[in-house]
């Protein structure tokens, strides 16, 4: 009996002291792991302040805006950074806060549909009416027939600029305005 | 006393600009010479009359008379003379005076040239120039006026009034407000002047336009006249810019030359249209086509001008640039108005007589590029115009304010820049009026080949993106064709007349400045470009707080923190300047001063960045002053900057081919002399 | 010269003059954008929320969770300030602010709310806490009410009348709490 005793007593000693150290140890590693709110680097910072713009001064990117209240808005980046928040989260926020202006380029909803829309429209249109104008002019190696005696074009052949059918060089600008005058005063 | 001399300088200005308008009208319609000698000499007076007033204006900055108003807001005891007379342009009411002088200046001087062959385009260029002019006047007449003075009530009230009020006394202020210091920088002193000349130089194309529409004189005589004042308009215009990113990058401290801000693009709009203008014309000189379109060009750039001038002052968008908010907007919105109907309403009116003379004959030709060229730079005006206008209408549909930033712009334009850039590659070697891709072929693949060495060697040295790829290998591509045209003109002139290659280059250059001189802005895009890249993809920055002797490295740089030396200065600032050592790879290669000037008076910082600059990169250095300075500890933010000096030599080449291109010719006679070559004799007619 | 003509002068080829369409669509966008312009300056013209006009409706959700809507208000003054704990000047009517509102507490007739322009939550119950704020006060979500009321800044007071007519603004710190009174009272007694 006292030999059974001895035994409880050790077993109950021991699975105490197992349990109690896996207690403090798994408690410890909880507490280890809030223990340490991490300081972001000004990097970290700038890298999202980068993206979003002062709600204040207009056109001014907050990681360079000067003001009180940006700095205080750089710290609250840095705040939720510290708090774990991801980039999007605190873009989110400062979305919901601040309103639109915040971001770099408006959020794709309703009229702001236009804002993208719009220049490749204009420019896809723009296309389409120059190819339609080069379908009107296109023609096989033009004949052109004189019309007009008023642009008579005196081509000088000029090795130096070689490759190119017609110059604009002076004699010719000239003899042409004279030309020019002379069948203006007929 | 003077101001009362400079006031009445302008009320008479407007006044002579009134008669004149309508003494040439009247000649005009009436065929009388002598009434619109009489308007040509109504715009010549205007010169001198503006030139008293703007003198007037710059005695009254450079004494110190801080009793007027506009005075007391630029200047103030501690600023030196030189900086007093450039405050003139520093305020709204100034800079409106300033804008006029230079006005009146280039419409005088086109007065004073030979008008024989174009007599019937006088009267209209003296009737817009003189409109354009009338109205920037009266803008000072009747709402900015500079030369009015501070006078105190009998109720202790100060009001502002430019004759005295019933029973008040001249009020004048101990000292004066100051210029701005963000004005007081060299590059921000020349670069609003070489802006409102680009500005102001582009009316005479214009009038002459507008001149072509109401004569009828439908031809290219008007661009003939105006070719080289379009091309010094745009070298102004494009000066101003070039400057203006200087001066953003070496002042505002962000590390930036250029941040897509409103009033940036304001400026920046007028020169697309510009240089798509250039561009175009040569069109309608060869080939007599395109006449409408170069009219639209050449209306659009006026007008961008004028609005752009309109969105800065109007306060209809607020920016860094932008002037305070004044009653002048509904003037501006009013002239705009007027200049767009009315210049629409005329080129509806002569549709039909600007038909082309010509066809297009081959999608490949260089009439067909330039045209391409001209739907890019469209493009980049419609997305430049329309991120500006944008956020104006949603702020009145929906009352949410919005930011259109450098994200839009960049992603948008970047496409068609890099178009751009191609076809100044390919452009050059298509022949007029008939390419195809065969001819066009043989001559592309040699520079094409040789060309791709650049990326490689980007690929080499570690550059994985395939942007910078793509734009190294456009860069490459462009300088190959323009150099090839280089080479092939020289070596054929040298063949033919025995020069030796420097002096037939020289010759070369000489004989087709247009030509040649164009070609060298275009290696200045290149080298710009490559600036670009490198500066917008590649580079790098971080911050951090040190303490004195603490080290922050970025890449292969590191910096030491040494000392803080506080001081005042006699113009006013109070000035905290850091002493930094940097090491390059663990080798010392020198030391840097960033610094924050405190400017007592108008309560206003400045950053003045460290930087080291090379032809790899720059290593740019801010105090960042928002957090506390001291020696014991002071917040730094460094930037590396591969390749940006390539972007500002590449803007002096630029500015050097402009000249080429611009540089009159010698006397004809003369030319014809000197030129050897056979032309037909008006004898053998 | 032969009058028969060629292979199709140039003339005939091109796209017709004038094109009906392209005018319209040009002139319809040119008087669009004058349009634009227009308005966009009268609204710079125009400055905040002018007095005698019916003041907009806002929902404030305050620090403490609850919502606050203006229309629910009606039949009572209320004292709109729009404030920001970085805004040096806005400190200098806090107090004043606080002992007006303790003033008309008790009649019941009167409610002060402050709105938070721009600014962050620790901060801003900082701010509180120094000038003792009882009333309610809450951010200003989205930019959304002083966009709104078309503020220019803080420190700026709307007062608005028992009908929600728009009575009194002050764009700059209130000097003395005489100043609020005088303001109010007026209202009050109607």
């Amino acid at each position: 009996m006292k030999f059974t005793k001895r035994i409880h007593t050790h077993y109950l000693i021991t699975i105490t002291i197992v349990l109690f150290s896996s207690a403090v140890i798994w408690l410890g590693t909880a507490y280890a792991q809030d223990d340490s709110p991490r300081i972001p680097s000004d990097d970290e910072v700038n890298a999202i302040a980068k993206k979003m713009y002062c709600p204040v001064c207009e056109n001014t990117p907050l990681d360079v805006c000067p003001t009180q209240a940006c700095t205080e808005w750089r710290g609250l980046i840095s705040e939720k950074l510290s708090l774990g928040w991801s980039e999007d989260q605190i873009i989110d926020f400062f979305l919901e806060q601040y309103g639109d202006r915040v971001l770099a380029m408006p959020p794709a909803r309703g009229l702001n549909w236009l804002m993208y829309i719009i220049p490749p429209l204009v420019f896809i249109a723009g296309a389409i009416i120059l190819f339609k104008a080069f379908s009107t002019w296109k023609k096989p190696l033009p004949v052109t027939p004189i019309q007009d005696t008023k642009n008579v074009k005196i081509t000088v052949s000029d090795p130096s600029t070689e490759g190119d059918p017609s110059t604009e060089g002076d004699p010719s600008d000239e003899y042409t305005q004279r030309l020019e005058e002379k069948l203006r005063k007929m | 006393m003077i101001a009362g001399i400079g006031f009445g300088a302008l009320v008479i200005t407007l006044l002579v600009s009134l008669y004149g308008i309508g003494a040439a009208v009247f000649g005009a319609r009436n065929n009388d010479r002598r009434w619109v000698e009489s308007g040509r000499l109504a715009m010549l007076l205007t010169f001198p009359l503006i030139t008293i007033s703007a003198l007037s204006l710059i005695y009254m900055l450079v004494t110190g008379r801080f009793e007027y108003e506009f005075v007391s807001s630029v200047t103030s005891r501690s600023m030196p003379v030189y900086l007093r007379i450039t405050s003139l342009w520093g305020g709204q009411a100034g800079s409106l005076v300033f804008w006029s002088w230079l006005l009146s200046a280039f419409a005088s001087a086109v007065t004073l040239r030979k008008w024989d062959r174009d007599q019937e385009f006088l009267p209209w260029v003296i009737v817009v120039s003189l409109a354009t002019l009338a109205f920037f006047v009266s803008l000072n007449v009747f709402f900015e006026n500079p030369f009015r003075s501070f006078w105190r009530l009998p109720s202790g009230d100060i009001t502002i009034a430019m004759t005295r009020p019933q029973l008040a006394s001249l009020f004048v202020p101990r000292d004066g407000r100051g210029l701005n210091p963000l004005l007081r920088h060299p590059g921000m002193i020349i670069h609003p002047p070489m802006l409102y000349l680009g500005f102001v130089s582009f009316v005479i194309p214009y009038a002459f336009a507008i001149a072509a529409l109401i004569t009828g004189r439908t031809d290219d005589r008007w661009i003939r006249v105006t070719r080289r004042w379009s091309l010094v308009a745009w070298l102004f215009l494009s000066l101003g810019l070039i400057l203006g990113g200087r001066w953003a990058y070496d002042v505002l401290g962000w590390g930036g030359y250029w941040g897509w801000d409103p009033v940036e693009i304001a400026a920046f709009m007028p020169w697309l249209t510009g240089t798509a203008f250039l561009h175009s014309v040569m069109i309608q000189e060869k080939r007599g086509i395109l006449k409408r379109w170069n009219m639209v060009l050449i209306i659009l750039t006026y007008s961008l001008v004028i609005f752009g001038t309109f969105l800065t002052r109007s306060g209809v968008l607020s920016s860094v640039h932008a002037f305070a908010q004044s009653a002048i907007g509904p003037l501006f919105f009013a002239f705009i108005g007027l200049t767009l109907i009315a210049s629409l309403a005329l080129l509806f009116n002569r549709w039909d007589e600007l038909k082309s003379e010509g066809v297009m004959s081959s999608l490949l030709s260089r009439e067909a590029l330039f045209l391409l060229n001209n739907l890019l730079f469209m493009g980049i005006l419609v997305v430049c115009f329309w991120g500006v206008i944008f956020p104006l209408i949603s702020e009145l549909v929906t009352g949410q304010k919005i930011t259109v930033g450098p994200p839009f712009y960049e992603r948008a334009t970047a496409p068609l820049f890099a178009g751009l850039l191609f076809l100044m590659g390919i452009a050059p070697l298509a022949a007029w009026r008939y390419s195809t891709f065969k001819t066009l072929g043989r001559a592309v693949w040699k520079p094409f080949v040789v060309s791709l060495i650049a990326p490689l060697i980007a690929f080499i040295s570690g550059i994985r993106g395939p942007a910078p790829l793509l734009g190294f290998w456009l860069a490459a591509f462009v300088a190959c064709v323009t150099l090839y045209e280089f080479w092939r003109g020289a070596v054929a002139r040298h063949n033919r007349s025995g020069e030796s290659f420097p002096i037939a280059l020289w010759h070369l250059a000489g004989r087709n400045r247009r030509r040649y001189g164009g070609y060298i802005i275009h290696l200045g895009v290149v080298l710009m470009a490559i600036g670009i890249i490198g500066i917008e993809i590649f580079q790098t920055e971080t911050q951090g707080t040190l303490a004195q002797g603490g080290q922050i490295s970025l890449e292969e740089y590191t910096l030491t923190y040494k000392s803080l030396a506080v001081f005042e200065t006699e113009d006013g600032r109070n000035v905290a300047r850091a002493a930094i050592s940097v090491d390059k790879n663990g080798n010392y290669v020198g030391d840097l001063h960033p610094r924050r000037d405190y400017y007592v008076e108008s309560q206003q910082p400045m950053t003045i960045p460290g930087v080291r600059s090379t032809w790899e990169d720059d290593l740019y250095v801010i105090l960042v002053d928002w957090q506390p300075l001291s020696s014991q500890s002071a917040t730094f933010k460094v930037y590396k900057n591969p390749l940006v000096n390539w972007l500002w030599l590449g803007g002096f080449i630029f500015i050097l081919g402009t000249l080429v291109a611009a540089w009159p010719k010698r006397d004809p006679q003369e030319a014809l002399l000197h030129s050897g070559r056979r032309v037909y004799s008006p004898t053998q007619a | 010269m032969s009058s028969q003509p060629q292979e199709a002068p140039p003339q005939d080829a091109q796209a017709p003059s004038r094109p009906r369409w392209g005018w319209i669509l040009v002139w319809a966008a040119l008087l669009g954008l004058l349009t634009l312009l227009f308005f966009g300056l009268q609204r710079t013209q125009q400055g905040p929320v002018e007095i005698g006009n019916k003041a907009p409706d806002f929902d404030l959700t305050t620090f403490d969770g609850q919502v606050i809507r203006l229309a629910e208000l009606k039949g009572k003054v209320v004292v709109l300030n729009f404030w920001a704990s970085w805004c040096k000047p806005c400190e200098r009517e806090a107090a004043d602010l606080e002992a007006a509102w303790l003033h008309y507490q008790p009649s019941g007739d009167v409610v002060f709310l402050g709105v938070d322009w721009t600014d962050t939550e620790k901060k801003a119950e900082q701010y509180l806490t120094k000038f003792g704020i009882t009333y309610p006060n809450g951010p200003d979500l989205g930019t959304r009410i002083s966009q709104a009321y078309r503020t220019t800044g803080v420190p700026e007071t709307y007062i608005i009348d028992r009908d929600g007519i728009l009575a009194y603004v002050k764009f700059s710190p209130f000097l003395s709490i005489d100043e609020i009174k005088s303001a109010i009272d007026p209202l009050v007694e109607y």
